[in-house]
């Protein structure tokens, strides 16, 4: 009986650790700054464990040799001039080291020159809407009926049979792979925050002021996100998809898209 | 002729050390700081169970995905009460509960310098949490816009909105008053030959504390107000629509609310600086740098601010200043740890619980210090920002930090208090259990945000299941280790009889007089320099 309930368990935690995935660090992404981000944030993690070491270290040793039950008589100095200019100094050394290619990072970053494309987000409680400046496309975005079904209270859906689960929308953001798409946030009412990680863009859309960001997605795919600022009952209902495509593809959809604008229009 | 009656009788008051009066009214009109601190220690420990009861309730939401306790709505409402009240409820009564306690006898003080002022900064604290606790029984619920209140959200909240604002109001000016009396008293009365730089590390960061509050909970007491009006009076200071910015309301909060957290860290700087060196039975290292250090950190806490703000869209020079200003505070934040090491090296160590407890504090409270290191870096702050790795961060630098800090104050003074010994093993488990628990509460908090989990959502995405069901079960261990601290005060007085010094390495001016402390102490100025003799 033990036995059995022991194989099922462990047949089951097997089980979920093949479904559920233990991330447990940021994504590289797939635009170069994405990357350049995910290397930052390495960077700065290992000087971390680096420094963590040393000082744990230190402090480990000092816990086992220095009690009183080993015997040990209490040293009397409570100064050093020279230890504590070493370690302000090295530290400031270490933040120079960090500083500057994070500076180097963010200016690119904040470079939103010369887009191929640009798309007007503006943020509601509690949906996204799209509008390709240039091609006249626009469309609202909002958590997919799957989703929307299963996330009552007491719904009786199993969330974990649903498909991507909260994060997924009705119409999705198409883009072309490659091209440089510029986004222009905003909000209708209280403030909002877009974010999809793998693109490593996070910007605020705040009512009454435009603002700016930019990715170039270097391969194609399906990639999502959330909401990132608290905006009321359903902030953790409003995802974010972004469909990468082929450039082919990309100018195949606006068209039908159009199309599909223009029939709305006569039909009126 | 009655006059001269009561005149008589006051001076025979005077003359007799005598006790506190009975009853209700000891408590209601104390004037002694004694009374005082320990009627916030004991506020501030129901305000740790009340917003502990809500993070249960989180907690437990989030233990799986899907909904099954709570609504959005009101799990909104819990996110913001939990922390509301644990940081003007739980964490910043209980420093000022140990800083009414503990800074008369440290530095030689009969009473605080005001002591009708402390009365009424404490009365004033049950007032303004009854005032926020009651808007959980109005129609429309408690505030549920975050504790960072940000326009246009917080002005969507209904009937609890003007409770809100008096709330934090009045916890402001609880906090304005029980600043000016620290500052009043370490100035003006401490022992004679107590010069600044000989005053005990808690002295001097309650010191540098109370000029933060002062600073600082004015401007939110502005901003707030200014939400007032918006909401009531026309004006639009916060409102686009009328020629406002919600981003200047961010700016005015974040510069109260950086220093706000060296307000809930820097005393627990303070708590461990005493502790350390009574149980490694070696002097601070570096007492002086220590001081520069945490005056160098509260200076930079002013200008950091807009590090809260980074996606928030300012203008690249803006934000290049605010992140070297930023990775800056590393440098006096690692002299004091450092600092902290050196005093326990080629010390001789033993691990009562308030070591435990502070030892607990300077491992975690530096890995906190790493995660925010990382969330200096801009670029990568574009990420972590409002996830779960924020979370996971300033938990670990609030629980491990400021409440480890102030369970290891409690144990340490706790003998001076009672005039008995805790129970050590009971203490011990405390300690360990804690320990154990909010790690696992809290580091896989880390994991959470850099996959990508927004924070402040009632319900997650299924790849985010596994850590939030460990994060879940942390988080009622964690609870439930706190109810052996209740029951380590509750039985306080059965221990063993204390002695004056209680502890075997302890050092400063609190362990000269009786355990239990008596009701007046220090009525003719001490000499302070046995204070520094005790090492050698």
């Amino acid at each position: 009986m033990i036995r059995k309930s022991f194989w099922s368990l462990l047949g089951l935690s097997l089980a979920s650790a093949a479904n559920a995935d233990w991330a447990l660090n940021m994504p590289k992404g797939v635009t170069d700054l994405s990357v350049e981000t995910y290397n930052l944030h390495m960077m700065v993690f290992w000087w971390c464990v680096a420094i963590g070491i040393v000082v744990f270290g230190v402090m480990i040793i000092s816990l086992f040799k220095h009690r009183k039950s080993q015997g040990a008589k209490p040293a009397t100095f409570s100064h050093s001039t020279a230890a504590e200019v070493l370690w302000t100094a090295i530290p400031v050394v270490i933040l120079l080291v960090m500083a500057v290619p994070a500076a180097e990072t963010m200016i690119k970053l904040e470079d939103t020159r010369d887009p191929d494309i640009s798309v007007v987000v503006t943020a509601y409680q509690w949906k996204w809407h799209y509008k390709y400046q240039d091609e006249g496309v626009e469309f609202y975005s909002s958590l997919a009926r799957t989703s929307l079904d299963a996330r009552r209270k007491q719904s009786g859906i199993d969330v974990t049979s649903v498909e991507n689960y909260l994060l997924d929308v009705d119409n999705p953001l198409v883009v072309p792979r490659g091209a440089k798409v510029r986004l222009l946030l905003t909000a209708n009412d209280v403030i909002h925050s877009w974010w999809v990680p793998e693109l490593a863009i996070k910007k605020d859309a705040i009512p009454g002021i435009v603002n700016e960001t930019w990715f170039t997605a270097n391969e194609v795919g399906t990639y999502r996100g959330q909401c990132a600022e608290l905006c009321g009952k359903d902030h953790g209902y409003m995802p974010i998809v972004v469909e990468v495509v082929e450039p082919e593809a990309y100018t195949a959809w606006i068209d039908s898209r159009k199309d599909g604008d223009a029939r709305l229009a006569s039909a009126q | 002729m009655t006059a001269t009656v009561v005149d008589t009788h006051a001076a025979d008051h005077d003359d007799h050390d005598h006790g506190p009066t009975k009853g209700i009214k000891r408590w209601l009109f104390s004037t002694n700081h004694k009374d005082i601190g320990t009627m916030y220690l004991i506020f501030s420990l129901i305000m740790f169970f009340t917003g502990g009861a809500m993070a249960m309730v989180i907690r437990s939401e989030l233990a799986v995905p899907g909904l099954q306790f709570v609504h959005p709505e009101f799990f909104n409402q819990m996110t913001t009460m939990h922390a509301l009240i644990m940081v003007f409820g739980a964490v910043m009564p209980a420093f000022v509960g140990l800083a009414n306690w503990m800074i008369p006898l440290m530095i030689g003080a009969p009473d605080m310098a005001l002591p009708r002022m402390n009365n009424w900064s404490f009365w004033i604290l049950p007032v303004a949490f009854g005032l926020l606790g009651a808007t959980l029984f109005f129609p429309g619920g408690a505030p549920a816009g975050g504790w960072t209140m940000y326009p246009p959200l917080v002005l969507q909240t209904g009937d609890a909105f003007p409770f809100l604002i008096f709330a934090v109001h009045l916890m402001g000016l609880s906090s304005i008053m029980g600043a000016i009396n620290v500052i009043v008293t370490i100035i003006n009365m401490r022992a004679p030959d107590m010069t600044l730089l000989k005053m005990p590390m808690f002295v001097w960061t309650w010191l540098i504390t109370a000029y933060l509050l002062i600073a600082v909970m004015p401007v939110l007491a502005g901003a707030v107000t200014m939400l007032l009006t918006d909401q009531f009076f026309g004006t639009s200071f916060f409102l686009a629509a009328g020629g406002g910015d919600p981003v200047m309301f961010q700016h005015i909060f974040w510069f109260f609310g950086h220093p706000e957290v060296y307000i809930m860290i820097l005393p627990a700087f303070g708590v461990v600086s005493e502790i350390i060196p009574t149980f490694a039975r070696k002097k601070l290292f570096g007492h002086d740098s220590m001081v520069y250090a945490a005056s160098c950190i509260a200076f930079l806490s002013f200008i950091v601010w807009a590090h809260h703000m980074f996606t928030v869209g300012m203008p690249l020079t803006g934000q290049l200043f605010f992140m070297f200003a930023t990775m800056l505070i590393a440098v006096p934040t690692g002299v004091k740890v450092f600092n902290w090491v050196a005093t326990m090296w080629r010390g001789s160590m033993t691990f009562e619980t308030p070591m435990l407890f502070s030892l607990g504090f300077v491992f975690l409270f530096t890995i906190g210090g790493f995660s925010g290191l990382m969330l200096a870096i801009q670029p990568a702050d574009v990420q972590y920002h409002d996830t779960y790795f924020v979370v996971a961060h300033f938990h670990y630098v609030l629980v491990p930090g400021s409440v480890f800090a102030i369970m290891a104050g409690a144990y340490y003074w706790l003998p001076k208090w009672t005039g008995h010994m805790y129970n050590e093993k009971a203490g011990k488990l405390h300690f360990w259990m804690s320990t154990i628990f909010v790690n696992l509460t809290f580091f896989p908090m880390h994991f959470l945000g850099l996959a990508g989990m927004p924070r402040r959502i009632p319900d997650y995405s299924t790849q985010f299941t596994d850590f939030n069901t460990i994060a879940s079960i942390g988080a009622i261990g964690f609870g439930l280790s706190q109810l052996i601290f209740v029951w380590i005060l509750l039985t306080a007085k059965r221990g063993e009889k204390a002695t004056d010094r209680v502890w075997e390495g302890s050092h400063g001016l609190e362990w000269t007089v009786p355990s239990p402390a008596p009701w007046h102490t220090f009525t003719t100025p001490p000499k302070a320099r046995i204070a520094s003799e005790s090492f050698e």
